[in-house]
Parts: structure tokens; sequence; C-alpha cells
């Protein structure tokens, strides 16, 4: 003991003056090299033997342990259509463009210039890849939002001479919902498709609602509550055998599901980099050039990205997306089998323990890794806090600031009860068996001790039929 | 000289502190006594509904995420003797209607009526969207008392019909 803290001390001197020395003289003894240092012995003895007292002294070790606990205690991540973490080779590819090629991707008089457009043409080149299309269409810009704006108010506001009408669904992204609203502000015809208690689109009623006016159908491909996967492939054939245009959303399907844009006859697909592994801030639109998709810029200025998005392209964030693209082409199969695996696993487990669970949404038509469970008789935010040591989302009311359930719930007609006891399990690449279990065990636990303490539960366990009861309304 | 000396002794000190102390946003957090009440509620459970002594208030609405069961035994002094709950709803709710339970403990009817809403968010510190809550708690107790209000009424009806 005595012995670590004069070593310790020792040390600190030794940084001080290092410190100080560095200040008077210019030399940096903290890179030094001490194999240069003439000494009897192995130079090498030196630097093991200071770096063996360093990290075998009690203090280094108190603050190490304290400094790590706080990050190793916190909560597991099962929250992955919320946002996902950086795959460590994307980030291995945008860290040179941060702080060596750091060159503005439209200089064209110099080789700064030109190494960072060169980038920014590869990683187009993997995105487009990624959905089978032509590198000339796709359009970086700053996330899914971005690009769901910039399709839907620029076709609808290109073609507004003609055509005023445009189709969307009820459980949209609120982006596309916003946008649509603002569109209604300005005088267009907006139609909100119900959807089926599965989640999907009812085709039938679709190709009801299309009319000559219809100048675009927005419709996305992977729910982000509930994981329902639409059959874009049938509403594309749709669309195109009534000349519109067809957008999608795929954030949450681009690199998790196989994506086709000729199979699928998508006309505009927008694409989000932080749900693919992928940096924060960038996004990607895709705009087919045969038949061309016309559209106003939401954005104007250079002219940068054909017109459509000006501004200038973030080099480093573009090549994360295109790397994280990449290899989410590479991983895609073993993604999914994997994501579906663990799924299946947290289902089963669960459903098999808990009576009055209901899963929302379809139960094929889906992806796999985005589960949305309603327990019964216990509430949503009351359960999220239950399992504080993980990290979850729900559609419930109480984690909004009004008390109203989620809309996506309530398009798909779940009961206001169930929907106020929805919880979101979403489960990614690096998600492990032993994280799943973990969750599964604590969920039952603690959906157990929820209702012993929950009136609903007592009643149905008397036979009481809940529907018949009147409730004061508050 | 020894202004920068202070200095560099001084700032290991504090990156280390701040490595080993990252301050959480505590704002985005549980306030802890809405935690302790959602970790060990006090007096859950049921009391026999059918019992004379035994009020039930029953509040609330699945579809507003929200049911409340509050029941208090009075003993025949009219003094609260004991109280249970069960509550349908987010932590803040289970929060209030356990703080309610210890609260009417050990009070008269009278002196149960007077609580209030403002108390029970204050004692919690309950943010402005939760408020709600403990307006729901509020009405449970009333309800609860109400109920049990009904009840000796009846029972003294019975008692007079009886005599007659």
């Amino acid at each position: 003991m005595v012995a670590d803290i004069v070593v310790f001390i020792g040390l600190w001197l030794f940084h001080l003056c290092s410190l100080l020395a560095k200040e008077q003289t210019g030399i940096d003894f903290s890179t030094f090299e001490f194999s240069c240092i003439q000494h009897s012995g192995n130079s090498l003895d030196i630097c093991q033997y200071v770096g063996y007292l360093m990290r075998n002294n009690i203090f280094t070790e108190l603050i190490k342990s304290r400094a790590l606990e706080k990050d190793e205690l916190r909560p597991l991540y099962m929250d992955f259509q919320a946002t996902t973490p950086m795959d460590p080779r994307v980030l291995d590819a945008m860290l040179p463009y941060q702080v060596n090629y750091y060159g503005n991707p439209h200089s064209r008089t110099h080789a700064y210039g030109w190494e960072s457009e060169s980038a920014m043409e590869k990683a187009r080149k993997q995105v487009a890849d990624l959905i089978a299309a032509d590198p000339r269409e796709i359009v970086f810009t700053s996330g899914a939002t971005e690009s769901n704006n910039m399709s839907i108010k620029g076709v609808a506001r290109f073609y507004k001479a003609k055509k005023n009408h445009v189709i969307t669904t009820q459980t949209e992204h609120k982006c596309v919902l916003d946008s649509c609203r603002v569109l209604e502000a300005e005088g267009f015809d907006i139609t909100y498709l119900p959807v089926k208690s599965n989640g999907l689109v009812d085709l039938q009623l679709l190709e009801e609602t299309i009319r000559p006016e219809t100048s675009l159908v927005s419709v996305m491909t992977v729910n982000n509550e509930i994981g329902v996967m639409q059959p874009v492939e049938e509403i594309g054939r749709i669309c195109r055998s009534r000349n519109v245009f067809f957008h999608t959303d795929a954030a949450q399907a681009v690199g998790k599901v196989p994506i086709n844009v000729s199979d699928w006859k998508v006309d505009l697909m927008s694409i989000s980099g932080h749900k693919i592994y992928g940096p924060k801030g960038v996004g990607a639109l895709y705009v087919r050039r045969r038949p061309r998709v016309r559209m106003e810029p939401l954005q104007n200025g250079g002219g940068q990205e054909r017109g459509l998005r000006s501004g200038t392209v973030p080099t480093p964030l573009a090549v994360g997306l295109g790397a994280a693209c990449e290899i989410a082409q590479q991983e895609l199969e073993y993604d999914h089998r994997w994501v579906s695996l663990l799924a299946k696993r947290l289902v089963q487990k669960i459903m098999s323990e808990v009576p009055d669970v209901v899963m929302n949404g379809d139960p094929e038509q889906r992806y796999p890794g985005c589960i949305n469970l309603s327990f019964a008789y216990v509430e949503g935010e009351s359960l999220l806090m239950a399992l504080k040591d993980v990290a979850l989302s729900s559609g419930s009311a109480c984690t909004s600031a009004s008390l109203e359930p989620s809309y996506v719930l309530r398009a798909i007609g779940t009961d206001e009860d169930l929907a106020h006891s929805s919880i979101r399990f979403g489960i990614g690449r690096f998600s492990t068996e032993a994280e799943v279990d973990f969750t599964a065990e604590k969920c039952i636990q603690q959906v157990k001790r929820l209702r012993e303490m929950s009136p609903l539960w007592e009643m149905v366990q008397e036979g009481i039929d809940l529907k018949s009861i009147k409730w004061s309304q508050h | 000289m020894a202004g920068l000396v202070a200095k560099k002794c001084i700032t290991p000190l504090v990156v280390i502190r701040r490595l080993t102390y990252p301050e959480y946003a505590a704002q985005a957090a549980y306030h802890k006594k809405v935690v302790d009440h959602y970790e060990n509620p006090r007096n859950v459970g049921s009391l026999d509904k059918t019992s004379k002594n035994v009020g039930t208030g029953l509040v609330g609405a699945p579809a507003c995420g929200d049911v409340m069961k509050l029941q208090i035994e009075v003993d025949d002094q009219g003094k609260i003797v004991d109280a249970r709950f069960k509550t349908f709803g987010c932590g803040s709710a289970i929060a209030s209607s356990s703080l309610v339970t210890e609260w009417v403990k050990g009070k008269s009817i009278a002196e149960a009526m007077t609580i209030k809403n403002t108390d029970i968010a204050k004692e919690l510190c309950l943010p402005p969207v939760k408020l709600h809550c403990s307006m729901l708690a509020e009405d449970a107790i009333k309800a609860a008392l109400q109920d049990y209000r009904v009840k000796q009424q009846d029972i003294e009806i019975e008692a007079v019909k009886a005599s007659n």
C-alpha cells in the first residue's frame, strides 16, 4: 500500500515535470523514445516496468474501475428501430475523410476536390448497388426525413398544374404525414388510406382510390413501430399500370431485406444512414431516371446533386453511408437469419410464459427484427420503468406529452387499453442471445409483478368482463 | 509559476473526476421518490369488498391509460385503519396511489377528504405532464370515502327499517 502511494506520487511528479519541461524546452517526454536513452540493460525493460507499475497501482485501478463501471453498467440496447450503433468498419472508412482527405467534393480545380469527389462517387455506387439502381439515380441528403420531404413536396408541386391528388397511408412516418398536411394547406387533395387490422394496405382500396389526377402514392416498406412489410411489388405494379409515381420510405428496410427497385417498380425511395449501422445526419434518395421523375427541389443553391439538393455533400458522411451499404449487402442474409432466430426466441419465450400477450401487426409479412407486443392489463410506461436495464420503446400514451396512444396502433384498430400496453423490442446485428434471454426473463418477471398490482387483472381473474363496466370518464 | 504548477496539479484530478462521475441527465429520469414508490409500493392488495367497514373507489378508464382502485377500512370511530390500492398506469400513477394509501392511514374521514392533488404532486415532484396522475389519486380517495358513506347510509336505513 505504501509502495503504491509512493509510486503514484512519483509518477505524478514525473508527469508534472514532463509538462513543465515541455513548456520550457519544448521536449515532449510523453512521447519520448526511451529506447534512445543509453541505459545498461535492455531499454524495453524500463517501459515495461513503468507500465506494470501504472497498471497495478491501486489508485489507477480504482480510477479505472469507477470510470468503467459507469460505462459497462449501461442498459442493454434493444431499440434498433430508433437508431443503430455505427459499425466499426464504417468508422474506419470515414475517419481519413474527416482529418486527411478533407476537400470539398465539388472543387474542380485541385487534388483535394478530386479525391473527395472520387470517394463520394464510390459511396454513391455502393448505395446504388444495395438497391440495384444506377449510381446516377442516387441523391445524398441529410437523412430519410429530408428525402421524404423532398420527394413528396417536390413531385407534388412539380405536377401541380395537371395533378393535385396524393395518396398515402395512415401508418406512415410523421415526416410523410406532416409533409402531406403542408400540401393540404397549399390546396392539394390528400387521401390517407386506412390499413387492415394486420397493418397491411388493402390493394383493392388503393386501386379504387387512384384517380386521373393522382401524381404520387407513398407507402412505407417496413413500418418502424410494428414491423409489417407492405406488398411493395404489387403496389408498384398497380402504380406503374396507372401511370402514377410510387414513393416508398425504405429507411427501416434498406440493408435488412433484399431490395430491387426495378423489380419493385419503385420511382422514389428514401434511405436513412443511421438505421443501417451508418452515421447519423446522412441519407439518400433514389430518383428514377427511366422513366424520368421530375421534381421541384426543396433546397436551392449551386445545383449540386443534379440540382435536386444543392449544398456540399458531406464526404465523410457519404463515405460512411456507402460503407454501411456495402457491409449491409455482404451481411444481409446472415443478419436476417440471426435476427429472425433471436426474434423467434424472444417471442416464444415471452408468449409461452405470459398469457394475454398480443403481437401487433401481421405475423408473416414482417421484418422479424421489430416486435411490438401488447401486454394486457399492464401499462406500457410502467413496464418500461420496470425494465430499466433494457433500452426499449413503447407505443403508449404516457411517453408522449398527450394522453393519446400511438397513431399507428390506433390505425390498425388496437383496443385503446391494449394500445397503452404496448412495447417495441428491436433486434439488430449486434444483439446477442444473452441479451435476448435477459430481456425475456426480466419482461416475464416484471409483467407478472405489475399484473399483481393491476385492478384490471384482478377483475378479469374474478370473471368480470371489462367491456361491460362503465368507467368514470376523467 | 506557482499558478502554473497549481493548474497543472489540479487538471488531472478534475479530468479523472469527470471520468468517474459523468453527469447523467437527471431531468430525463424519474424523480427518486417516484422510483422508490414504484420499486417498493406500499399497501398493494385488496380488502374484502363486501365488508361493511370497507369503501372502494374505482376511477379512471383503461382507454385513458389510468385506472386506480383504492380501498379503505374504517373502524367504528370513523378512523381509517387500513388502505390498499391497485393501479393500471404509469410509474407516476402507481407512485401517486401508493402515496395516498400511506397518507390516509390513521386519518379520520374528514381529514382524508382534505387531501389535495397539489400536495401529492409536490411531494413526488411530478412534472407538469404527470399532474393528471395526482388528480386521479385524489379522485380515487374521494370515491372510496363516498362509497363508504353510501354503505353506512344503507346500513342505517336497513337498521331503521328493521326496528320498524
